[in-house]
């Protein structure tokens, strides 16, 4: 195999930066392999969070729900579900870690900005500067049936909320002045009078007044990430995101497509190009030989995949129950039910599932699949396979050519699918330069090499 | 009949009872929201034998006006603590006034499971209508609507927690299955001003429910496990603790107790007085206060024996009056049986005596209560 020679690529020195994504909701986690523990003990947190750290990832990230899936009327019951409140996981993770980041998923849609900002903000105290906060919102009307407003938002207004919640969560950071605690018992008091200001802030959102109850940490903020891919998920990461996550880190034309596409909305809204680092999600499947290698990945495939998730993955992208079809048969003959989303929630994946079905049957008529084998081939999320060496010269080639800036890897099996890249894989990746040999820092935003909180 | 030994808890907000308590404290002011300082209140209160930390909170900031005092939020400390200690129950206070009830379940929830069974919920009820203005929510305004909040956010916190039965997650191989959905409920609250469906995120707590702790008279009392009551004499607490247990009420009643110890560096009186110059430590008829020697305090708790079954202390300054607790006073206890030491592995329920609830939509009442996650 020929190395990439590294003075022949745009950015010969990047390197690459690792999250992990404890999933919590999905049906990608092996949760039916003997090795596979539990999704809600402390121990499996904890396990894969320190052999994260061992192997110097920038950060632990944990996912977020509000309602349970449900699918035809009834709960998902196939994939993992159950997870913790991430911020209360992650303050536990900040006593038992030392310098990973921790970051939380965080909806600002059913949160209030006073509220969801403090509590990050104590996170990031509590974990001396290294908390990070994905921003999620939504709008429909089922998930605010657990909550006290109800569905009381317009899909228009989820990414106006979103930013409007992000000043006031600013503003709450930045409320407290530099050097505002007294520097000792004998000041005239706790804090130097006036150096804690109010946040007063009203728009078509929020009215919201409050003394903020906190200084700032080490790193200023946590640091800001964002997942949404549609034009508006991207233009609001262009303008406020420190990190971007994104489906697009598997094929490499599709992953630098992604990362123009998003430097050249960065330039639109005034901040330079190295103001945002793109970690696409991922999944990595490691192997002694790319035949093991292939040979792990559909061993995987097939775990995550077993007939009945591929009938209810295509339940719900045809859009009515297939269940006791046959998955190692051909794909329904049906037609997809699309604009029926009373009896899917959380599960649907496509904009256009008639589009989808097409394309389906054209692939799997000219390979010879079947439905399971359709759904594996084509179903969502794929990610990387390969030798040790071969996936670090193939992600220094993504790196150095600025298709991504690292990865958040999902692992298939919790706690222990993490072993194999920290073991194998980053020890590749230290030897071609393409990655940290040891921490520079101690905070998230130092890890991720971004500027300071002015 | 042998009387049933006291069960011991500790406020550790800020740093101490008295609102000037940070001037005698052993670090800096700014030492106060480090994770250290959390990590060390947390083990010297663990190591003295305490059952259980409470964690005071509010959106609103200690202090006054426009000095305010740094408080990070109770749960993100309560986790913390919990994961650096092994034995310590942890109760942050926490209001459903603006709250989301579905956000309070997870977070109490998650405590109890990052916790190994170890989470307590102090409700809390914001009576300030500064609180409103910084959640940005309309004011609850009067008693009636304070109760009235607190006792929905109670009830749908509480079923919340039993939406998942014990056995929701069955990991059934055979069938694909992760869940049982029939094991999953939606709860269907319907309030006055509010509904939740449910069912919540996270499975089960380990406990069941965390152990739900309250001042007598805010929330119904059957909804509760233990009662905080007053009274300003060991008499008195004894018979709030009665009334506060009668009548379906809560089968536990903690004295709350402030108090003041003698120091290497002080008398407890000297102490006080050194505080006043900065700010008075109103004394609150709902509550015993205590200042004097440790060996008064063995006397009191003595005396309180058998009439409460726990004490919630409120030390003045924690890192003077932990040290005396955690040296003259809890050992003592211990020594004489007035008061019990938490067990090594129980749960927050176990140590207080208190059975692990079923979950009340339990459909199969032969299941046998399990202890914790089916893996």
């Amino acid at each position: 195999m020929t190395r990439t020679d590294p003075t022949d690529v745009p950015r010969p020195d990047a390197r690459l930066h690792f999250g992990v994504f404890f999933q919590g909701v999905n049906h990608w986690t092996i949760w039916s392999d003997p090795s596979s523990g539990s999704q809600i003990a402390p121990a499996s947190f904890l396990r894969l969070a320190r052999t994260a750290e061992r192997g110097l990832f920038d950060a632990f990230f944990l996912g977020d729900g509000l309602r349970l899936r449900e699918s035809e009327g009834g709960i998902h019951e196939l994939d993992v579900a159950g997870r913790p409140d991430s911020i209360t996981q992650l303050s536990a993770l900040a006593a038992a870690t030392e310098r990973i980041g921790l970051v939380s998923t965080s909806n600002t849609t059913f949160n209030e900005p006073g509220d969801l900002a403090r509590r990050l903000a104590g996170l990031d105290l509590l974990s001396g500067g290294r908390a990070g906060w994905n921003v999620v919102t939504t709008h429909n009307a089922w998930t605010g049936e657990n909550f006290r407003r109800g569905g009381f938002l317009d899909h228009a207004d989820r990414y106006r909320r979103a930013e409007e919640f992000l000043a006031v969560a600013r503003a709450v950071w930045n409320g407290w002045a530099e050097g505002a605690v007294a520097g000792s018992v004998d000041a005239r008091s706790w804090s130097v009078p006036d150096a804690v200001g109010r946040v007063r802030a009203k728009g078509t959102q929020f009215d919201v007044d409050l003394a903020p109850t906190l200084p700032r940490s080490a790193q200023g903020h946590p640091v800001i990430f964002q997942a949404g891919d549609s034009g508006e998920g991207r233009d609001f990461a262009a303008r406020h995101a420190d990190v971007v996550f994104s489906a697009h880190g598997t094929d490499f034309d599709d992953a630098l497509a992604f990362a123009e596409d998003i430097r050249g909305r960065l330039r639109a809204a005034g901040r330079p190009e190295d103001a945002l680092r793109i970690l696409p999600g991922t999944e990595i499947v490691i192997g002694a030989t790319e035949k093991e290698a292939e040979e792990k990945a559909r061993w995987v495939r097939l775990e995550q995949v077993t007939p009945a998730v591929a009938l209810g993955i295509a339940s719900r992208l045809w859009g009515f129950d297939l269940s006791g079809r046959d998955a190692d048969g051909p794909l329904p003959a049906e037609e997809p039910v699309v604009a029926r989303d009373t009896g899917t929630f959380g599960t649907r994946w496509v904009d256009d599932p008639r589009a989808v079905v097409a394309e389906w049957r054209a692939k799997a008529g000219a390979n010879g699949w079947s439905l399971r084998e359709t759904v594996i081939e084509l179903g969502p999320q794929r990610g990387h396979v390969g030798t040790p060496a071969g996936l670090a010269e193939k992600f220094a080639r993504f790196v150095r050519h600025g298709a991504v800036d690292g990865f958040n890897v999902s692992p298939y099996l919790v706690p222990d699918g993490l072993d194999d890249i920290v073991e194998l894989l980053v020890p590749e990746l230290q030897e071609r330069g393409v990655y940290r040999s040891a921490y520079s820092g101690t905070t998230l935003r130092e890890h991720l090499g971004l500027a300071p909180v002015v | 009949m042998p009387r049933t030994a006291l069960r011991l808890a500790v406020e550790i907000d800020g740093d101490g009872a008295h609102p000037a308590a940070w001037r005698r404290a052993a670090h800096s002011p700014g030492e106060l929201l480090t994770p250290r300082r959390s990590a060390r209140v947390a083990a010297v209160a663990e190591n003295a034998g305490f059952t259980l930390v409470t964690l005071e909170d509010s959106i609103l900031p200690p202090g006054s006006g426009a000095d305010p005092v740094g408080r990070i939020g109770a749960v993100e400390r309560a986790a913390f603590v919990a994961a650096s200690t092994s034995v310590l129950g942890v109760a942050p206070v926490l209001a459903t006034t603006y709250a989301e009830p579905f956000h309070v379940s997870s977070q109490l929830a998650s405590l109890d499971h990052v916790s190994a069974g170890r989470a307590g919920w102090v409700v809390g009820v914001e009576e300030d209508p500064a609180a409103a203005r910084a959640w940005g929510r309309p004011p609850v305004e009067g008693a009636d609507a304070l109760a009235r909040e607190a006792r929905d956010g109670l009830r749908v916190v509480r079923d919340l927690w039993d939406s998942w039965e014990d056995d929701a997650v069955i990991r059934s191989v055979a069938t694909s299955r992760y869940l049982d959905r029939s094991r999953l409920h939606s709860i269907d609250f319907t309030g006055e001003t509010y509904s939740v469906k449910g069912p919540s995120i996270v499975p089960r707590p380990p406990q069941g429910r965390p152990v739900v702790l309250a001042r007598h008279g805010t929330v119904p009392a059957e909804l509760t496990d233990v009662a905080l009551v007053g009274g300003t004499t060991a008499t008195e607490a004894g018979d709030a603790a009665a009334a506060a247990r009668s009548d379906g009420g809560p089968p536990l009643a903690f004295a709350e107790i402030e108090v003041a110890l003698d120091t290497p560096g002080g008398t407890a009186r000297e102490r006080i007085a050194d505080l006043e110059r900065y700010a008075p430590w109103t004394a609150r008829p709902d509550r015993l206060r205590y200042t004097g020697p440790a060996s008064g305090l063995v006397s009191l708790l003595a005396e309180l024996s058998g009439r409460v079954d726990g004490v919630r202390l409120r030390p003045l300054v924690l890192d003077e009056d932990l040290a005396v607790l955690s040296r003259l006073v809890l050992p003592e206890l211990f020594l004489r049986r007035i008061a019990a030491r938490p067990l090594p592995g129980a749960t927050l329920r176990a140590s207080l005596g208190l059975t692990r609830p079923l979950s009340r939509f339990t459909t199969d009442i032969t299941a046998a209560p399990v202890r914790e996650e089916t893996r």
